[in-house]
Protein backbone atom coordinates (compact mmCIF):
# COMPACT_ATOMS: atom_id res chain seq x y z
CA UNK A 1 0.00 0.00 0.00
CA UNK A 2 2.76 2.44 0.90
CA UNK A 3 4.85 1.48 -2.08
CA UNK A 4 1.82 2.16 -4.29
CA UNK A 5 1.40 5.53 -2.58
CA UNK A 6 5.05 6.35 -3.20
CA UNK A 7 4.98 5.44 -6.90
CA UNK A 8 1.85 7.49 -7.58
CA UNK A 9 3.17 10.33 -5.41
CA UNK A 10 6.34 10.57 -7.50
CA UNK A 11 4.43 10.86 -10.76
CA UNK A 12 1.77 13.23 -9.44
CA UNK A 13 4.39 15.40 -7.75
CA UNK A 14 6.06 16.19 -11.04
CA UNK A 15 2.84 17.37 -12.67
CA UNK A 16 1.68 19.17 -9.49
CA UNK A 17 4.91 21.17 -9.15
CA UNK A 18 4.79 22.26 -12.78
CA UNK A 19 1.16 23.35 -12.43
CA UNK A 20 1.91 25.25 -9.18
CA UNK A 21 4.83 27.14 -10.67
CA UNK A 22 2.82 28.07 -13.75
CA UNK A 23 -0.14 29.16 -11.60
CA UNK A 24 2.08 31.32 -9.40
CA UNK A 25 3.88 32.74 -12.41
CA UNK A 26 0.65 33.77 -14.07
CA UNK A 27 -0.74 35.50 -10.99
CA UNK A 28 -2.97 38.35 -11.96
CA UNK A 29 -3.59 37.15 -15.49
CA UNK A 30 -7.35 37.31 -16.01
CA UNK A 31 -9.24 34.09 -16.63
CA UNK A 32 -6.15 31.99 -16.00
CA UNK A 33 -8.18 29.62 -13.81
CA UNK A 34 -10.25 28.73 -16.86
CA UNK A 35 -7.26 28.01 -19.04
CA UNK A 36 -5.56 26.03 -16.32
CA UNK A 37 -8.81 24.14 -15.76
CA UNK A 38 -9.11 23.39 -19.47
CA UNK A 39 -5.51 22.18 -19.45
CA UNK A 40 -6.26 19.94 -16.46
CA UNK A 41 -9.28 18.34 -18.09
CA UNK A 42 -7.55 17.87 -21.45
CA UNK A 43 -4.42 16.54 -19.73
CA UNK A 44 -6.26 13.95 -17.67
CA UNK A 45 -8.35 12.90 -20.69
CA UNK A 46 -5.22 12.61 -22.81
CA UNK A 47 -3.44 10.63 -20.09
CA UNK A 48 -6.26 8.06 -20.06
CA UNK A 49 -6.11 7.82 -23.87
CA UNK A 50 -2.33 7.34 -23.85
CA UNK A 51 -2.64 4.66 -21.17
CA UNK A 52 -5.34 2.88 -23.19
CA UNK A 53 -3.27 2.89 -26.37
CA UNK A 54 0.09 2.45 -24.66
CA UNK A 55 0.87 -0.74 -26.52
CA UNK A 56 0.10 0.62 -30.00
CA UNK A 57 1.99 3.83 -29.25
CA UNK A 58 4.99 1.84 -28.08
CA UNK A 59 4.97 -0.19 -31.30
CA UNK A 60 5.00 2.89 -33.55
CA UNK A 61 8.18 4.28 -35.08
CA UNK A 62 10.16 1.02 -35.05
CA UNK A 63 9.16 0.39 -31.44
CA UNK A 64 10.26 3.80 -30.22
CA UNK A 65 6.86 5.51 -30.28
CA UNK A 66 6.83 5.95 -26.51
CA UNK A 67 10.24 7.63 -26.41
CA UNK A 68 9.36 9.96 -29.29
CA UNK A 69 6.00 10.85 -27.75
CA UNK A 70 7.71 11.70 -24.46
CA UNK A 71 10.36 13.77 -26.21
CA UNK A 72 7.71 15.58 -28.26
CA UNK A 73 5.52 16.34 -25.27
CA UNK A 74 8.52 17.62 -23.31
CA UNK A 75 9.64 19.85 -26.17
CA UNK A 76 6.15 21.36 -26.49
CA UNK A 77 6.28 22.16 -22.78
CA UNK A 78 9.73 23.73 -23.20
CA UNK A 79 8.46 25.95 -26.04
CA UNK A 80 5.43 27.09 -24.04
CA UNK A 81 7.48 27.77 -20.91
CA UNK A 82 9.99 29.74 -22.97
CA UNK A 83 7.20 31.75 -24.54
CA UNK A 84 5.63 32.39 -21.15
CA UNK A 85 8.89 33.71 -19.77
CA UNK A 86 9.60 35.90 -22.76
CA UNK A 87 6.10 37.35 -22.62
CA UNK A 88 6.39 37.97 -18.88
CA UNK A 89 9.72 39.72 -19.28
CA UNK A 90 7.93 42.46 -21.20
CA UNK A 91 4.87 42.67 -18.96
CA UNK A 92 6.10 41.91 -15.45
CA UNK A 93 6.97 45.52 -14.70
CA UNK A 94 3.55 46.92 -15.56
CA UNK A 95 1.87 44.01 -13.79
CA UNK A 96 3.79 44.70 -10.60
CA UNK A 97 2.82 48.38 -10.80
CA UNK A 98 -0.82 47.45 -11.29
CA UNK A 99 -0.67 45.02 -8.39
CA UNK A 100 0.65 47.69 -6.05
CA UNK A 101 -2.22 50.02 -6.94
CA UNK A 102 -5.18 47.67 -7.00
CA UNK A 103 -4.05 44.35 -5.59
CA UNK A 104 -4.71 42.65 -8.87
CA UNK A 105 -3.43 43.13 -12.34
CA UNK A 106 -6.06 43.07 -15.00
CA UNK A 107 -4.13 43.70 -18.14
CA UNK A 108 -5.73 44.04 -21.50
CA UNK A 109 -2.74 42.08 -22.67
CA UNK A 110 -2.39 39.58 -25.40
CA UNK A 111 -1.30 36.94 -22.91
CA UNK A 112 -1.51 33.66 -24.75
CA UNK A 113 -3.79 31.88 -22.33
CA UNK A 114 -3.64 28.71 -24.33
CA UNK A 115 0.09 28.52 -23.59
CA UNK A 116 -0.87 28.09 -19.93
CA UNK A 117 -3.42 25.44 -20.82
CA UNK A 118 -0.90 23.58 -22.96
CA UNK A 119 1.81 23.60 -20.26
CA UNK A 120 -0.64 22.20 -17.71
CA UNK A 121 -2.07 19.75 -20.22
CA UNK A 122 1.21 18.23 -21.30
CA UNK A 123 2.53 18.04 -17.74
CA UNK A 124 -0.49 15.96 -16.81
CA UNK A 125 -0.43 13.95 -20.01
CA UNK A 126 3.01 12.49 -19.43
CA UNK A 127 2.88 11.76 -15.72
CA UNK A 128 -0.84 11.06 -15.66
CA UNK A 129 -0.67 8.27 -18.22
CA UNK A 130 1.81 6.38 -16.03
CA UNK A 131 -0.43 6.80 -12.99
CA UNK A 132 -3.42 5.56 -14.96
CA UNK A 133 -1.48 2.52 -16.19
CA UNK A 134 -0.19 1.75 -12.73
CA UNK A 135 -3.62 2.04 -11.11
CA UNK A 136 -5.19 0.03 -13.92
CA UNK A 137 -2.55 -2.64 -13.36
CA UNK A 138 -3.45 -2.77 -9.69
CA UNK A 139 -7.14 -3.09 -10.36
CA UNK A 140 -6.70 -6.00 -12.78
CA UNK A 141 -4.18 -7.84 -10.63
CA UNK A 142 -6.94 -8.65 -8.16
CA UNK A 143 -4.94 -9.44 -5.05
CA UNK A 144 -5.29 -6.89 -2.28
CA UNK A 145 -6.22 -4.30 -4.88
CA UNK A 146 -8.33 -2.19 -2.50
CA UNK A 147 -5.34 -1.52 -0.23
CA UNK A 148 -3.14 -0.71 -3.19
CA UNK A 149 -5.78 1.57 -4.68
CA UNK A 150 -6.03 3.34 -1.32
CA UNK A 151 -2.28 3.77 -1.50
CA UNK A 152 -2.54 5.15 -4.99
CA UNK A 153 -5.17 7.61 -3.86
CA UNK A 154 -2.96 8.67 -0.96
CA UNK A 155 -0.19 9.26 -3.47
CA UNK A 156 -2.42 11.48 -5.59
CA UNK A 157 -3.50 13.52 -2.58
CA UNK A 158 0.05 13.84 -1.26
CA UNK A 159 1.37 14.93 -4.64
CA UNK A 160 -1.31 17.60 -5.05
CA UNK A 161 -0.76 18.80 -1.46
CA UNK A 162 2.93 19.26 -2.18
CA UNK A 163 2.03 21.30 -5.25
CA UNK A 164 -0.41 23.41 -3.22
CA UNK A 165 2.28 23.99 -0.61
CA UNK A 166 4.68 25.25 -3.25
CA UNK A 167 1.96 27.46 -4.74
CA UNK A 168 1.14 29.13 -1.42
CA UNK A 169 4.82 29.50 -0.67
CA UNK A 170 5.33 31.23 -3.98
CA UNK A 171 2.32 33.56 -3.86
CA UNK A 172 3.41 34.74 -0.42
CA UNK A 173 6.54 36.15 -1.96
CA UNK A 174 6.13 39.93 -2.25
CA UNK A 175 4.81 40.74 -5.70
CA UNK A 176 7.93 42.81 -6.38
CA UNK A 177 10.01 39.62 -6.39
CA UNK A 178 7.39 37.03 -7.34
CA UNK A 179 7.76 37.21 -11.11
CA UNK A 180 11.51 37.27 -10.78
CA UNK A 181 11.45 34.06 -8.72
CA UNK A 182 8.94 32.27 -10.92
CA UNK A 183 10.80 33.45 -14.01
CA UNK A 184 14.00 31.78 -12.84
CA UNK A 185 12.09 28.65 -11.81
CA UNK A 186 10.43 28.36 -15.20
CA UNK A 187 13.75 28.96 -16.94
CA UNK A 188 15.40 26.04 -15.11
CA UNK A 189 12.27 23.89 -15.40
CA UNK A 190 12.32 24.35 -19.18
CA UNK A 191 16.04 23.62 -19.41
CA UNK A 192 15.63 20.44 -17.38
CA UNK A 193 12.76 19.30 -19.59
CA UNK A 194 14.79 19.98 -22.73
CA UNK A 195 17.67 17.89 -21.37
CA UNK A 196 15.21 15.12 -20.50
CA UNK A 197 13.81 15.23 -24.03
CA UNK A 198 17.30 14.79 -25.45
CA UNK A 199 17.64 11.77 -23.16
CA UNK A 200 14.53 10.20 -24.71
CA UNK A 201 15.88 10.89 -28.21
CA UNK A 202 19.08 9.16 -27.13
CA UNK A 203 17.07 6.19 -25.86
CA UNK A 204 15.27 5.97 -29.22
CA UNK A 205 18.58 6.02 -31.07
CA UNK A 206 18.00 9.44 -32.68
CA UNK A 207 20.92 10.95 -30.79
CA UNK A 208 24.17 9.12 -30.06
CA UNK A 209 24.41 7.44 -26.69
CA UNK A 210 27.33 8.85 -24.76
CA UNK A 211 29.29 7.97 -21.68
CA UNK A 212 28.08 10.23 -18.84
CA UNK A 213 30.29 13.20 -18.00
CA UNK A 214 30.17 12.43 -14.31
CA UNK A 215 28.38 10.27 -11.76
CA UNK A 216 27.07 12.04 -8.68
CA UNK A 217 24.63 9.26 -7.77
CA UNK A 218 26.91 8.42 -4.83
CA UNK A 219 26.06 11.56 -2.88
CA UNK A 220 22.76 12.59 -4.47
CA UNK A 221 20.95 9.62 -6.00
CA UNK A 222 18.09 10.31 -8.40
CA UNK A 223 15.69 8.13 -6.43
CA UNK A 224 16.22 10.03 -3.17
CA UNK A 225 13.66 12.66 -2.19
CA UNK A 226 16.02 15.59 -2.75
CA UNK A 227 17.37 14.07 -5.95
CA UNK A 228 13.84 13.64 -7.22
CA UNK A 229 12.80 17.19 -6.30
CA UNK A 230 15.89 18.69 -7.88
CA UNK A 231 15.30 16.58 -10.96
CA UNK A 232 11.79 17.98 -11.36
CA UNK A 233 12.59 21.58 -10.48
CA UNK A 234 15.99 22.23 -12.06
CA UNK A 235 16.55 19.10 -14.16
CA UNK A 236 19.14 17.44 -11.90
CA UNK A 237 20.64 14.32 -13.45
CA UNK A 238 23.22 12.24 -11.59
CA UNK A 239 24.78 10.94 -14.81
CA UNK A 240 24.33 13.51 -17.56
CA UNK A 241 25.87 13.15 -21.00
CA UNK A 242 27.53 15.93 -22.99
CA UNK A 243 24.47 16.24 -25.25
CA UNK A 244 22.14 16.61 -22.27
CA UNK A 245 24.34 19.23 -20.62
CA UNK A 246 24.69 21.16 -23.89
CA UNK A 247 20.91 21.07 -24.41
CA UNK A 248 20.41 22.38 -20.86
CA UNK A 249 22.85 25.27 -21.22
CA UNK A 250 21.64 26.14 -24.73
CA UNK A 251 18.01 26.26 -23.55
CA UNK A 252 18.87 28.59 -20.67
CA UNK A 253 20.90 30.80 -23.00
CA UNK A 254 18.21 30.98 -25.69
CA UNK A 255 15.38 31.82 -23.29
CA UNK A 256 17.49 34.46 -21.51
CA UNK A 257 18.41 35.94 -24.87
CA UNK A 258 14.75 36.10 -25.91
CA UNK A 259 13.80 37.72 -22.61
CA UNK A 260 16.52 40.35 -22.85
CA UNK A 261 15.59 41.14 -26.43
CA UNK A 262 11.88 41.63 -25.68
CA UNK A 263 12.53 43.41 -22.41
CA UNK A 264 14.82 45.95 -24.05
CA UNK A 265 12.40 46.64 -26.86
CA UNK A 266 9.48 47.15 -24.49
CA UNK A 267 11.44 49.27 -22.04
CA UNK A 268 12.98 51.70 -24.49
CA UNK A 269 10.07 53.99 -25.38
CA UNK A 270 8.64 54.18 -21.87
CA UNK A 271 11.54 55.13 -19.64
CA UNK A 272 15.29 54.94 -19.38
CA UNK A 273 16.03 51.25 -19.13
CA UNK A 274 16.48 49.96 -15.62
CA UNK A 275 17.72 46.48 -16.10
CA UNK A 276 15.68 43.92 -14.34
CA UNK A 277 16.09 40.20 -14.35
CA UNK A 278 13.25 37.78 -14.56
CA UNK B 1 21.81 -4.72 -60.55
CA UNK B 2 18.25 -4.47 -61.74
CA UNK B 3 18.20 -0.82 -60.76
CA UNK B 4 21.12 -0.14 -63.11
CA UNK B 5 19.26 -1.74 -66.01
CA UNK B 6 16.24 0.48 -65.39
CA UNK B 7 18.34 3.62 -65.50
CA UNK B 8 20.27 2.60 -68.60
CA UNK B 9 17.42 3.91 -70.74
CA UNK B 10 18.16 7.54 -69.95
CA UNK B 11 19.35 8.15 -73.50
CA UNK B 12 15.84 7.65 -74.85
CA UNK B 13 14.36 10.33 -72.57
CA UNK B 14 13.86 14.07 -73.08
CA UNK B 15 16.23 16.34 -71.11
CA UNK B 16 13.67 17.30 -68.44
CA UNK B 17 12.74 13.67 -68.00
CA UNK B 18 16.39 12.82 -67.50
CA UNK B 19 16.41 15.24 -64.57
CA UNK B 20 13.35 13.57 -63.10
CA UNK B 21 14.88 10.15 -63.45
CA UNK B 22 18.07 11.39 -61.84
CA UNK B 23 16.24 12.74 -58.81
CA UNK B 24 14.21 9.54 -58.67
CA UNK B 25 17.46 7.63 -58.66
CA UNK B 26 18.67 9.70 -55.70
CA UNK B 27 15.48 8.86 -53.82
CA UNK B 28 15.78 5.16 -54.63
CA UNK B 29 19.42 5.08 -53.62
CA UNK B 30 18.70 6.80 -50.28
CA UNK B 31 15.87 4.36 -49.65
CA UNK B 32 18.20 1.45 -50.33
CA UNK B 33 20.78 2.97 -48.00
CA UNK B 34 18.09 3.45 -45.34
CA UNK B 35 16.99 -0.16 -45.69
CA UNK B 36 20.61 -1.15 -45.35
CA UNK B 37 20.93 0.79 -42.10
CA UNK B 38 17.71 -0.74 -40.79
CA UNK B 39 19.14 -4.16 -41.60
CA UNK B 40 22.35 -3.25 -39.77
CA UNK B 41 20.26 -2.14 -36.80
CA UNK B 42 18.47 -5.47 -36.80
CA UNK B 43 21.84 -7.19 -36.43
CA UNK B 44 22.31 -5.78 -32.93
CA UNK B 45 22.34 -8.85 -30.67
CA UNK B 46 19.08 -9.25 -28.82
CA UNK B 47 18.69 -10.57 -25.29
CA UNK B 48 15.33 -11.69 -23.96
CA UNK B 49 14.38 -10.38 -20.55
CA UNK B 50 11.17 -11.82 -19.18
CA UNK B 51 8.97 -10.22 -16.54
CA UNK B 52 6.84 -12.75 -14.71
CA UNK B 53 5.23 -12.44 -11.28
CA UNK B 54 6.88 -8.99 -11.02
CA UNK B 55 10.37 -10.49 -11.33
CA UNK B 56 12.94 -10.29 -14.08
CA UNK B 57 14.36 -13.41 -15.56
CA UNK B 58 17.27 -13.58 -15.88
CA UNK B 59 18.04 -11.16 -13.07
CA UNK B 60 21.66 -10.86 -14.11
CA UNK B 61 22.51 -10.22 -17.74
CA UNK B 62 26.11 -10.33 -18.93
CA UNK B 63 27.16 -8.43 -22.01
CA UNK B 64 30.47 -7.51 -23.59
CA UNK B 65 31.99 -4.06 -23.15
CA UNK B 66 31.69 -1.72 -26.13
CA UNK B 67 28.83 -3.71 -27.58
CA UNK B 68 25.40 -2.37 -28.50
CA UNK B 69 22.68 -4.73 -27.27
CA UNK B 70 18.93 -4.86 -27.66
CA UNK B 71 17.01 -5.91 -24.58
CA UNK B 72 13.78 -7.55 -25.68
CA UNK B 73 11.65 -7.19 -22.56
CA UNK B 74 8.67 -9.52 -22.52
CA UNK B 75 6.06 -8.73 -19.92
CA UNK B 76 4.13 -11.92 -19.17
CA UNK B 77 2.21 -10.29 -16.32
CA UNK B 78 -1.22 -8.82 -16.92
CA UNK B 79 -0.08 -5.61 -15.22
CA UNK B 80 2.09 -2.95 -16.84
CA UNK B 81 5.67 -2.46 -15.73
CA UNK B 82 8.15 0.38 -16.12
CA UNK B 83 11.69 -0.69 -16.92
CA UNK B 84 13.84 1.94 -15.27
CA UNK B 85 17.56 2.33 -14.90
CA UNK B 86 19.33 5.52 -13.86
CA UNK B 87 22.66 3.83 -14.57
CA UNK B 88 21.66 3.06 -18.15
CA UNK B 89 19.57 6.24 -18.51
CA UNK B 90 16.58 4.28 -19.69
CA UNK B 91 12.90 4.35 -18.74
CA UNK B 92 10.16 2.64 -20.64
CA UNK B 93 6.66 1.54 -19.76
CA UNK B 94 5.70 -1.93 -21.00
CA UNK B 95 1.98 -2.73 -21.09
CA UNK B 96 0.65 -5.97 -19.61
CA UNK B 97 1.16 -9.02 -21.85
CA UNK B 98 3.29 -6.99 -24.23
CA UNK B 99 6.92 -6.64 -25.14
CA UNK B 100 9.28 -3.79 -25.89
CA UNK B 101 12.80 -3.25 -27.15
CA UNK B 102 15.34 -1.21 -25.26
CA UNK B 103 18.65 -0.40 -26.90
CA UNK B 104 21.61 -0.17 -24.55
CA UNK B 105 25.30 0.33 -24.94
CA UNK B 106 28.00 0.46 -26.02
CA UNK B 107 28.90 0.41 -22.33
CA UNK B 108 32.07 0.45 -20.31
CA UNK B 109 32.84 -2.47 -18.00
CA UNK B 110 30.91 -2.36 -14.74
CA UNK B 111 27.58 -3.09 -13.12
CA UNK B 112 24.38 -1.35 -14.18
CA UNK B 113 21.29 -1.94 -12.10
CA UNK B 114 17.70 -1.72 -13.29
CA UNK B 115 14.30 -2.08 -11.65
CA UNK B 116 10.68 -2.49 -12.54
CA UNK B 117 9.45 0.78 -11.10
CA UNK B 118 5.89 -0.40 -10.52
CA UNK B 119 7.08 -3.36 -8.42
CA UNK B 120 10.41 -2.20 -7.11
CA UNK B 121 10.45 -4.64 -4.17
CA UNK B 122 10.68 -7.70 -6.37
CA UNK B 123 11.52 -6.55 -9.89
CA UNK B 124 15.26 -5.97 -9.70
CA UNK B 125 18.15 -6.90 -11.88
CA UNK B 126 21.52 -5.83 -13.14
CA UNK B 127 23.60 -5.86 -16.27
CA UNK B 128 27.22 -6.86 -15.88
CA UNK B 129 29.45 -5.52 -18.60
CA UNK B 130 32.78 -7.30 -19.02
Amino acid sequence: MYSAALIVFREVLEAALVVSIVLAASRGVPRRVWSVGAGLVAGVGGAVLIALFAESIANMMDGFGQELLNAGVLLIAVLMLAWHNIWMSSHARSMVAEFKKTGSAVLAGDKPLYALAIIVGVALLREGSEVVMFLYGISVSGTDSSGLLMGGLMGVVAGISFGALLYYGLVNIPVRYLFSVTGWMILLLAAGMAAQASGFLMQAGYLPDQTPLWDSSGWLPMNSVSGQLLHILVGYDSQPTAIQLTTYVATVAMILFGMTLVNRRMALPAAPATNQAG
Amino acid sequence: MQMDIIFCNEILLKPDEVEKVKSFRVVVCSLVALMGSVAAYAEVPSIDLIIENHRFSPEVVEIAAGQKVKLHVINKDATPEEFESHDLRREKVIAGNASANILIGPLEAGEYSFVGEFNEDTAKGKIIVK
